[in-house]
């Protein structure tokens, strides 16, 4: 059990209803900084609702969500967004017809609070370009960054859905199944990128990706049928006979 | 007092008539947005073609009104059927605003081509004798025209009605409305739903510019100057609902009437009050989809 | 932890030729010595020549909201229409000085923008087109029942503009009316100009793409969008102060969804989110509507529907989105081929 003080994230009895529909029952998270959590189950858990209620899409009917201790339940999106509650999205969001600076441009010129400036430009502004490419050198997107969104490949793309979140400054950094169908050869660069993310960020993955989840998490939250089944470090999630049961293969080999 | 209220009874009642063409002219447009999100600027021109062609029955083979009806809707159909297979196509899978460009388009070439061929007067297509003349009873005076109208209305809106609710179709119909891609995943064929609905929708619209021509007189602009009528009615009922079409057809007929009524020059100011009023509450419209 | 920098300088280079701008480049002084020389060689159609820098001050306000901000707004009229009274009112009880009709024509139709805008912007598709058609009928009702203020039918006119700067009078050969609306649509691409190329105008085009995903970056999305809107209808209430100011005329006609629709289509032909576009495409449009209905009205609108949509369906950027093709076509060729994603 974590010491919940001090946490940067922390979730406390969340419950959420769609008609009879349970999707969260009474989930409680907390997330030390610089954490490397993962959120695994089976489809259907609840997975993605859970995060769309961290990040304010969905108002949750119970429970509390705080932030370094403040109270967040109530906040728009935008707010946490400004707070440093960033996520990416398991389908990809990004801005199609714009080029892969100007998308993430748009991000560092929003969290510098200058994207409503209407004079000026944002090319000439050094702060932006040195993030810009700052964070396409970190994500190997230098080569792409003239090209539109629309024209790149799925890992592409997704690398810019993460450079996105990073432009942000993010505290929380939520990542929405970051490895979907994203080729074996750019998984490797995938998983070079989450583990030199930096230190500080409390970082949460759902994955479906066991091998990614193994190779990158340090503690493991498994949730089925909105709720939570188990919670540990890796070695104690993957030797619960519970979570093998239900989740990890039930062809019943060690 | 007595006068007063007859003077309401018979708006009242003339606004029912004329909601009840704009419901005919709008049933085809809200299926239509319904079922393939098609924002279709020329509907209200296929209303125009099927008054024209009825004219044309009466002028040049002495048909009568009603015989004109059956040649006014084939006619339409037809040349909504053909429009379908061909321009339409183009139409799909575009951006709202190209649709509505795109139809917009199509509305002004029908706009110039009947100008063309019949000429810029105002037409109204002659009441047949029986039909023609006034009930009075009460000091209040109903035209027999008017009465007619709304029966037979509302006989094509029960049979509608009973095809949307009860028949196979009509539950393929509704299906597709609701949710195109799990219809088309259930089997149904949606396209082909929705050339059929064009096409009787446009057949609809045609009967409605045959039926309302003494309120609405036929002269090449009626496509664009009651367009946005059409338009109104079918964001203010719902997208793809009848019922809503419908009800707001009603509402719209009777308060437009109402308002010309006391407000002759600015009339319509307070039909288009109303109609943002409801569209800001429900932006939907009253009876939209789930 | 050292972030790899390949020599800073190229790098940014690279980088910021990422981010578009509008470019002033040769189009952009073609246009300015096309609109000057026309004064002198055509001197007879400056009449029509002022109409039309007038529409295309008119179509770049719209171009500002729908093709830079995804606003499909059939409402642009209203702005004219209220910008021109708001002139004609002020010059028939205030003053005739006419840059000070302009100012109010702008700040009224600014007005009406910031007030609308929060309620309109709440919506999109159908409804919101829906609302802003209703709107302006609104104020065309309005405008046709209050004869005392507005006029009525007839219009506000009988009004006197004095000579601009105390210098130039206004001459029935429309002279210095056509170098008038030059200066004013000059200042007021130079302003578009600035507003796009900004932060604010990067946000905007990023709302449009993928309104959710901006909201997600912590960005006031229906804040820019009014502000957005605002700017187009002032630059709407501009062109309408024009028009009243140079035709000493201003009528019920303004306040139609036509007036809109002119301008949307000028937009088709010319090109959306490209500020040239509006230039390009406002100017052709109303050079041949001018010509060619003074023959045939029916036989226009036949030809402008069948090309409307022809223009839909095979060049839905406008001529100068088929011009940028044609462009990184040959880029692309005389560069070698490409090289594939990922």
């Amino acid at each position: 059990m974590s010491e919940t003080s001090g946490a940067a994230l922390e979730i406390s009895g969340l419950y959420k209803n769609f008609g009879a529909l349970k999707v969260t029952q009474d989930v409680s998270l907390a997330l030390q900084p610089g954490a490397r959590h993962a959120l695994i189950g089976p489809n259907g858990a609840g997975k993605t609702t859970l995060v769309n209620q961290i990040t304010g899409v969905i108002k949750p009917d119970k429970g509390t969500i705080r932030l370094f201790g403040n109270d967040i339940t109530g906040a728009t999106p935008e707010r946490r967004v400004a707070l440093g509650v960033v996520r990416t999205f398991q389908i990809i969001s990004l801005f199609l017809r714009l080029t892969v600076a100007e998308n993430i441009g748009l991000a560092i010129a929003a969290s510098l609070k200058l994207d409503a400036k209407p004079w000026g430009s944002l090319r000439d502004d050094d702060r932006v370009v040195e993030g810009v490419a700052e964070l396409l050198d970190r994500l190997g997107l230098t080569s792409v960054a003239r090209r539109k969104v629309s024209e790149l490949g799925y890992g592409q793309r997704r690398l810019v859905e993460i450079a996105l979140a990073l432009a942000l400054k993010p505290k929380v950094l939520l990542l929405d199944e970051p490895a979907a169908g994203v080729s074996s050869r750019d998984l490797g660069l995938l998983l070079e990128i989450l583990s030199r993310l930096p230190k500080e960020i409390a970082v949460l993955v759902i994955e479906h990706d066991m091998s990614l989840v193994f190779r990158f998490a340090q503690r493991i939250t498994v949730l089925v049928g909105g709720a939570k089944l188990v919670e540990g470090t890796v070695d104690e999630v993957r030797n619960n006979q519970q979570v093998r049961d239900v989740y990890l293969g039930r062809r019943g080999n060690v | 007092m007595g006068d007063f209220l007859s003077t309401w009874l018979a708006l009242t009642f003339n606004g029912i008539a004329f909601g009840m063409i704009l419901f005919l002219i709008s049933s085809g447009l809200t299926v239509t947005l319904g079922v393939m999100r098609l924002v279709n600027l020329s509907h209200c021109g296929f209303a125009m073609i099927g008054g024209y062609i009825a004219m044309a029955a009466v002028d040049y083979l002495g048909f009568g009104l009603l015989a004109s009806i059956p040649v006014a809707l084939l006619g339409t159909m037809v040349i909504a059927a053909i429009i379908e297979r061909t321009l339409f196509q183009w139409t799909y899978g575009i951006t709202e605003l190209g649709q509505i460009l795109m139809t917009f388009g199509l509305t002004l070439v029908m706009v110039a081509l009947c100008n063309i061929i019949f000429g810029p007067l105002l037409h109204a297509l002659p009441v047949p004798n029986w039909l023609t003349g006034n009930f009075q009873g009460g000091g209040i005076v109903i035209s027999v025209y008017r009465c007619f109208l709304i029966v037979i209305s509302g006989l094509i809106a029960v049979g509608i009605w009973y095809v949307v609710e009860r028949t196979d179709f009509g539950a393929r119909l509704r299906a597709s409305v609701d949710n195109p891609r799990m219809a088309r995943c259930a089997g149904i064929n949606v396209r082909q739903i929705f050339s059929l609905t064009f096409t009787v929708g446009c057949g609809l619209a045609a009967v409605g510019g045959v039926l309302g021509t003494q309120m609405l007189p036929l002269e090449p602009f009626y496509a664009l100057d009651y367009l946005i009528l059409t338009l109104i009615v079918v964001a203010t009922g719902g997208l793809g609902s009848l019922k809503g079409s419908f009800c707001a057809a009603l509402l719209i007929g009777v308060i437009d009437t109402w308002g010309r009524y006391i407000l002759p020059a600015g009339g319509g100011f307070v039909m288009y009050a109303i109609v943002l009023v409801v569209l800001l509450a429900r932006p939907q419209g009253l009876f939209a989809r789930a | 932890m050292a972030t790899v920098s390949t020599g800073a300088r190229p790098v940014s280079a690279n980088i910021r030729n990422a981010f578009a701008a509008h470019r002033v480049n040769l189009v952009d002084i073609g246009i300015w010595v096309v609109a000057i020389g026309a004064y002198f060689v055509v001197p007879t159609y400056l009449s029509l020549g002022t109409t039309v820098l007038i529409m295309i001050l008119f179509t770049l306000s719209l171009d500002l909201a729908v093709g830079y901000g995804g606003i499909d707004t059939l409402g642009q009229g209203a702005f004219y229409g209220l910008g021109g009274y708001a002139a004609a009112f002020w010059a028939l009880n205030v003053t005739g000085e006419p840059i000070s009709g302009l100012v109010v024509g702008a700040v009224v139709a600014g007005l009406l923008g910031l007030i609308t805008g929060p309620i309109i912007l709440r919506t999109r598709g159908l409804t919101l087109i829906m609302i802003t058609l209703a709107i302006t009928s609104m104020l065309h009702e309005f405008a046709v029942t209050a004869k005392s203020i507005t006029g009525g039918d007839d219009g506000l006119t009988g009004y006197h503009i004095l000579p601009v700067l105390g210098l130039f009078h206004f001459d029935i050969y429309f002279r210095t009316a056509y170098f008038y609306c030059l200066a004013v649509l000059a200042v007021a691409f130079v302003v578009a100009r600035i507003a796009v190329n900004s932060p604010f105008g990067l946000t905007v085009r990023g709302i449009r793409e993928n309104p959710m995903r901006m909201r997600l970056l912590g960005v006031r999305t229906r804040n820019r969008l009014i502000g957005l809107f605002t700017l187009s209808g002032a630059m709407a209430g501009v062109a309408g102060a024009l028009t009243a100011q140079v035709t000493g005329l201003i009528g019920v006609d303004t306040l139609t969804f036509l007036v809109s629709g002119n301008a949307l289509i000028g937009l088709i032909l010319g090109g959306f989110g490209r500020l040239y576009g509006a230039f390009l495409g406002a100017a052709l449009f109303y050079i041949f509507s001018d010509r060619a209905a003074a023959i045939n009205p029916f036989h226009w609108l036949l030809g402008l529907g069948i090309l409307l949509i022809l223009a839909v369906r095979f060049m839905p950027n406008g001529l100068t989105g088929l011009a940028e093709q044609f462009r990184v076509f040959r880029d692309r060729r005389g560069a070698g081929l490409d090289r594939g994603g990922a």
